[in-house]
């Protein structure tokens, strides 16, 4: 092992009572659930939450293919400035997934290259 | 004109609340704009509401400073002296002439040199589509910055993303990148987002930082020359160690990510560690399986607004003097847009702005004694962050590690092999160049991804890219932009 102890590595772990997820840390009481589609398959989701994160909590990290080498894309800054979320909603393309809330009903798309030739 | 004179702030993070509350809480009128759906900026970003969270505090840092704020804030809104707007993302923000001819020499503008006074142009809603204009007589820039993330084989797998980024999705939408993360990169941000992610149940496999340890001794004097902000700053520093030694998070300095495996998405990282020169010492890579990677190298201020006002910048941020004011009359900025510095820094600066301009508005010159402790507090901050910058450090070889068929500009997927032809073969001495030449920085983003990288590959220092708007704007509402009713108030609002 190469890894040097410093002022920065943590000396004595202690046996902790974590919480298991987000939700239970902030003891969130969420509005009822909704669902969402993506790619015609049904995904719940969370009011107040975008459709990035309704996404992740499903497991889902990619929703668009590059023009260029078809690779998947999702987040990746999540606030707003890469434009890689891209994602096609209710037939609009190029919606930003990081910043757009989720609605019960929403039809979510990958988008492919541009999203202009669905 | 017995109306209060009116000020926009664009961004309502810590510096552009602090500076909201004191300019209200002097009579200026405010209207606070946010592209965000509820105040708080990065630091302070907030759990979106119908989540129902009752303990949104385990979620941050410094909570009481937050509740101050907000509660500020609501205490003027309901007194009218401040108007949120949320969800308004401005892409411009226009400077009209003084009408010559009208009441004075000086012009009719409230603030003494003239100035006809400003438009801020908004975009409503995530979708950024309908367009809202905001009058004023004074502007604040407070929009703070966006992560620095350098490339590397793999940076652009899903799974991998920002520090800031996976800290933002989680205190907003309570979503985590994945099950096991590593967390990599540089600076100051990666503690918080390590502690972060593992109190929300995540698996911090490592916490991977280039640093090297004896930076800080070799700076120690410097961080020393200001004990209070440094007693302040190690105490937090080892606040969020102590959380990362509960949750059981191994942290690797001196090391670095190699590379990014997977296919379709993130499957593990190459860690290994760095020699005396900061090249990666052959022998020690080894692989951490993970699901996702929050990776970060610094921070880069957001400077769109205030260059498009013909703001002067100092390297790549806002300068500002010590009252907070650009050298545009009517155009103060605070916050880290002139600069990074976390959010005390910020919240220091956002004060003495309000200050500022609640006095040059009602023409005078600000007491200085109002806002001394904030002054001192900036003083200290700011060279503690600028000795903090020369210690926290990307790998001083970074772009070796980065092979010619790694993307470097994500959205047009411009190779470094590209890059590195047209510096090496075509001549390309600077950004601007490479990006006529290979596309590198012309895509949505608009270079704000691709940026430093670029630089690095070229050799040249990085520099401010000159974007004529903040936000890719519908044509429909650039059209229109600029066109006036009777009343001389610009669309909508
Ligand atoms: C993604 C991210 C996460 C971070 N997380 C942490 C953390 O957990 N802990 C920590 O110590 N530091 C964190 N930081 C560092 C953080 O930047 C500072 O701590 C602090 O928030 C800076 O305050 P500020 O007021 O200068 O800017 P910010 O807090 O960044 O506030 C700027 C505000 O301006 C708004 N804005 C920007 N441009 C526009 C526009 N054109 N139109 C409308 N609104 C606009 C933004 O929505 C934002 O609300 C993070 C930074 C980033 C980028
Ligand atoms: S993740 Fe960067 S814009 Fe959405």
């Amino acid at each position: 092992m190469t890894s040097r102890r410093s002022p920065l590595s943590p000396l004595t772990p202690q046996s902790p009572q974590s919480p298991q997820s987000p939700l239970e840390l902030v003891r969130a009481r969420p509005n009822p659930a909704f669902t969402v589609t993506f790619d015609d398959r049904e995904i719940t989701a969370l009011p107040g939450q975008t459709i990035a994160a309704a996404l992740w909590s499903a497991g889902i990290t990619s929703w668009r293919t590059t023009r260029e080498r078809g690779e998947p894309r999702g987040v990746f800054c999540g606030i707003g400035v890469c434009f890689d979320c891209l994602v096609t909603v209710n037939g609009q393309a190029n919606q930003r997934a990081c910043l757009v809330r989720a609605e019960a009903g929403d039809v979510i798309r990958t988008q492919e290259g541009n999203g202009h030739h669905e | 004109m017995n109306e209060r004179p009116h000020l926009a702030v664009v961004g309502a993070g810590p510096a552009g609340l602090a500076a909201a509350l004191a300019a209200a809480g002097r009579g200026v009128r405010v209207t606070l704009i946010d592209s965000a759906a509820e105040a708080g900026g990065q630091f302070y970003r907030q759990t979106a509401a119908a989540l129902g969270a009752r303990r949104p505090q385990a979620l941050h840092h410094q909570w009481r400073t937050w509740e101050r704020l907000r509660d500020g804030l609501a205490v003027h809104i309901e007194a009218g002296r401040i108007t949120h707007l949320t969800d308004h993302h401005v892409w411009f923000v226009e400077r009209h002439d003084a009408p010559r001819g009208a009441d004075g020499a000086d012009g009719p503008g409230r603030v003494a040199d003239g100035a006809g006074g400003f438009t801020a142009h908004a975009l409503l809603g995530p979708e950024q589509e309908q367009p809202v204009a905001v009058r004023a007589d004074a502007v604040l820039l407070a929009t703070g910055g966006y992560e620095k993330v350098l490339p590397f084989p793999g940076w652009t797998l899903p799974g991998v993303v920002t520090a800031g980024g996976a800290q933002a999705m989680l205190k907003g939408g309570l979503v985590l990148p994945g099950r096991t993360a590593v967390v990599a990169g540089t600076g100051p941000l990666l503690m918080p987002v390590a502690a972060g992610l593992a109190a929300a149940g995540a698996k911090v496999a490592a916490l991977v930082e280039s640093a090297d340890p004896r930076a800080f001794v070799r700076h120690a004097r410097t961080l020393a020359a200001q004990p209070a902000t440094s007693a302040a700053k190690l105490a937090e520093g080892a606040q969020y160690a102590a959380e990362l030694a509960r949750h059981r998070v191994r942290t690797l300095v001196h090391h670095t990510v190699v590379a990014a495996h997977g296919s379709g998405r993130l499957e593990a990282v190459t860690v290994a560690a760095l020699d005396g020169d900061g090249r990666i010492r052959p022998g020690t890579e080894r692989r951490i399986p993970c699901d996702s990677l929050a990776v970060g190298h610094g921070m880069l201020p957001h400077t769109d607004l205030a260059q498009a006002l013909g703001c002067r910048l100092d390297g790549l941020n806002v300068a500002v003097d010590d009252e907070q004011r650009t050298d545009v009359p009517g155009v103060w900025a605070a916050g880290e847009t002139t600069g990074i510095g976390g959010a005390v820094l910020s919240m220091a600066e956002g004060r003495i702005a309000g200050l500022s301009i609640a006095a040059r508005l009602d023409s005078r010159t600000p007491d200085v004694r109002s806002y001394q402790a904030a002054a001192k507090a900036r003083t200290g901050l700011r060279e503690f962050f600028a000795a903090l910058e020369a210690v926290y450090a990307p790998p001083a070889h970074w772009t070796e590690q980065i092979t010619d068929d790694t993307v470097v500009c994500r959205c047009e997927e411009v190779p470094a092999s590209a890059i590195r032809e047209a510096v090496d073969e075509l001549g390309a001495g600077d950004v601007r160049t490479v990006k006529l030449l290979t596309r590198a920085g012309m895509g949505w983003c608009q270079g704000r991804m691709c940026g430093p990288a670029v630089a690095g590959l070229a050799g040249c220092a990085p520099e401010p890219s000159r974007r004529p708007f903040a936000r890719p704007v519908p044509l429909g509402v650039l059209a229109r932009a600029g066109e006036t009713d009777d009343q001389g108030n610009v669309t909508a609002y």
